[in-house]
């Protein structure tokens, strides 16, 4: 791990760690559900900052994951945690799969619009059948058991499982980035063609990142419905693919820890202008507030909040334009 | 004799056409690349050049030919395959990795010879194969001392030294080189031909240049192309005397 993610993401998990003893039972639900966004912003990281493939299209995989765990667990009361969210996985996988392998013959705007096609498909598909109990969404019956007695219906383990499985998903990409294929990913985002002409079946690669991708996109979506226990169409709604965007945007692309920051920093944002006590009966119309705050930090970093410390200490010594042009991939991003 | 002779012919391609709608870009041209024979196409601007070695790369398809390289009929591969039996390819223009080192551009070149997608626990830089092999086309091609820069800030013909150094990480038998000396001085165009009369004895090496001095200097064959098709091909003295080729490219009457 470079130095910059190390001195970031230390702290990170221990205010993670200890903020359940400290916080709210209202302040730990935030945190968590921020912490599942931040996994699912991963995902598209993956997809948008490393490889530059701009998918659309990103909650279907969300979505169709939180589903699988309530339709499932509507089946067979009491599932066995790991059966679940490995069931959940790979049917986000799979769907990521088909979608991936017709969409990935596309390029540039054209992915964009025929991977959001999909996700549409796959949204009326929830929206209009009594497959998924329609707009009204389902209830989830029964939580899985960690072990023994102890299960993901108490918050407090809850809370540790979903910030663990942040840490392993970012243990996972991060080795991941490492490694030739990782290298290979970043290649294909520089020049794809060139990547071609040197022996790379750059459609393969594309296609594995997507399918990965697609699967932790699935692991957001259960911890999502174990969460919240009841899941409605919403959650694959195109607002929610571009929410995802707007957050490794705001984040800034190109690191790990940019998606989870932009996930953080998304989610405040939306807290600070739905707030009532601020805003009175203007925080009706938040997302006027937000957009504005949005078009704010884009224009004032275009890098994102990740090159807020560089910005700062570029002020403060009165060079910042020079670091500007230094590019994030010209190593390994973690 | 037939028999060693045709065993050096590294690719063959056979009465190649590419149409683009009714404009016919490569019309009906053969050629053939021998080991240790430096093989220039020359011609006017939208002669058909690049089309060529785009088809002879695999980056489009033919309308009909056949193209054999090392004795298999590779006509309907794609050109990551191509690559990857052996045949290596330049830019016109630089298209090199701008963000990446000069060092991660040519280990990742070399990478595709050990792709190894899967091996996701093992960093790229611990890949023996890649990082020993990349070192070598730095030593080779005298980039030693901006390795470690970030490649979009080397001078134009250290990128075109990188763009060769790159194709080489590949270790093809089979050089398409696109206009390798374009926009070079006089100093780098020097090394370059040294460095490509190196290459020779083990290389099959096909080059389009517009120097018509470094042509007819460093070429055992040229090929004069006009409007898509072959009007000449010859050794240099061969297609100096070819009363066409004066006609219409050299422009003596």
């Amino acid at each position: 791990m470079k130095k910059s993610a190390f001195t970031f993401f230390t702290p990170f998990f221990a205010v993670l760690l200890i903020l359940p003893f400290i916080g709210s039972e209202y302040s730990n639900d935030w945190v968590i559900k921020t912490v599942i966004f931040a996994i699912f912003a991963l995902s598209l990281e993956l997809l948008v900052g490393t490889t530059g493939l701009v998918c659309f299209g990103q909650a279907a995989f969300f979505g169709v994951g939180a589903y699988v765990a309530v339709l499932l667990s509507a089946q067979y009361p009491s599932p066995s945690l790991w059966i679940l969210l490995g069931a959940c996985i790979a049917a986000s996988a799979a769907l990521a799969c088909v979608v991936g392998a017709l969409s990935l013959r596309t390029q540039g705007v054209y992915f964009i619009m025929v991977t959001l096609a999909f996700a549409q498909m796959v949204y009326y598909i929830v929206h209009d059948t009594p497959l998924g109990g329609g707009t009204d969404g389902i209830y989830l019956n029964s939580k899985p058991k960690l072990f023994l007695d102890y299960g993901l219906d108490n918050p407090l383990i809850f809370y540790y499982f979903a910030v663990a499985s942040l840490l392993v998903v970012l243990l996972f990409l991060g080795m991941m980035l490492r490694s030739r294929f990782g290298h290979a990913l970043v290649g294909i985002r520089i020049n794809e063609h060139r990547m071609r002409a040197t022996g790379y079946d750059t459609y393969f690669y594309k296609l594995a990142v997507f399918i990965i991708s697609g699967a932790i996109a699935g692991l957001a979506g259960f911890l999502f419905a174990i969460k919240d226990g009841f899941v409605n169409p919403e959650l694959l709604s195109w607002h929610q693919s571009g929410a995802v965007l707007i957050m490794i945007i705001l984040g800034g692309l190109g690191y790990l820890r940019g998606a989870v920051i932009g996930a953080f920093a998304f989610a405040l944002l939306e807290e600070f202008f739905r707030s009532e006590a601020i805003f009175g009966a203007f925080s009706k119309h938040w997302h006027l507030g937000l957009g504005l705050a949005i078009i704010f930090c884009v224009a004032l970093l275009p890098k994102g909040l990740v090159s807020l410390p560089a910005y700062w200490q570029a002020r403060l010594t009165g060079r910042w334009g020079g670091s500007t042009n230094k590019d994030p991939h010209s190593g390994a991003n973690s | 004799m037939e028999n060693s002779y045709s065993q050096d012919v590294l690719l063959h391609a056979k009465q190649l056409v590419r149409r683009w709608g009714g404009l016919v870009a490569v019309n009906n041209v053969g050629i053939e690349l021998r080991r240790g024979e430096i093989h220039a196409v020359i011609g006017t601007n939208g002669a058909g050049k690049s089309t060529l070695i785009n088809l002879l790369s695999g980056e489009i398809p033919v309308s009909s030919g056949t193209i054999n390289i090392l004795g298999a009929d590779v006509t309907t591969w794609s050109q990551p395959k191509r690559a990857q039996s052996g045949l290596g390819r330049s830019y016109q223009r630089n298209t090199i990795f701008p963000d990446l080192s000069v060092f991660e551009n040519c280990r990742l070149a070399a990478q595709a010879h050990d792709q190894k997608a899967w091996m996701i626990w093992q960093d790229a830089d611990q890949c023996n194969y890649s990082v020993s092999k990349a070192n070598a086309v730095i030593e080779k091609t005298g980039l030693k001392e901006v390795k470690s820069r970030i490649a979009g800030a080397l001078s134009h013909g250290q990128k075109r030294q990188l763009e060769v150094a790159m194709c080489l990480a590949t270790d093809p038998v089979i050089l398409l080189l696109d206009e390798p000396l374009a926009g070079m001085g006089a100093d780098e165009t020097e090394r370059m031909l040294s460095f490509l009369n190196e290459l020779k004895p083990s290389h099959a090496i096909l080059l389009v240049e517009h120097d018509m001095d470094a042509v007819f200097r460093i070429a055992d064959r040229i090929t004069v192309m006009v409007n898509g098709s072959v009007i000449a091909c010859g050794t240099p003295a061969e297609v100096r005397e070819d009363r066409n080729v004066q006609i219409a490219y050299l422009g003596a009457e």
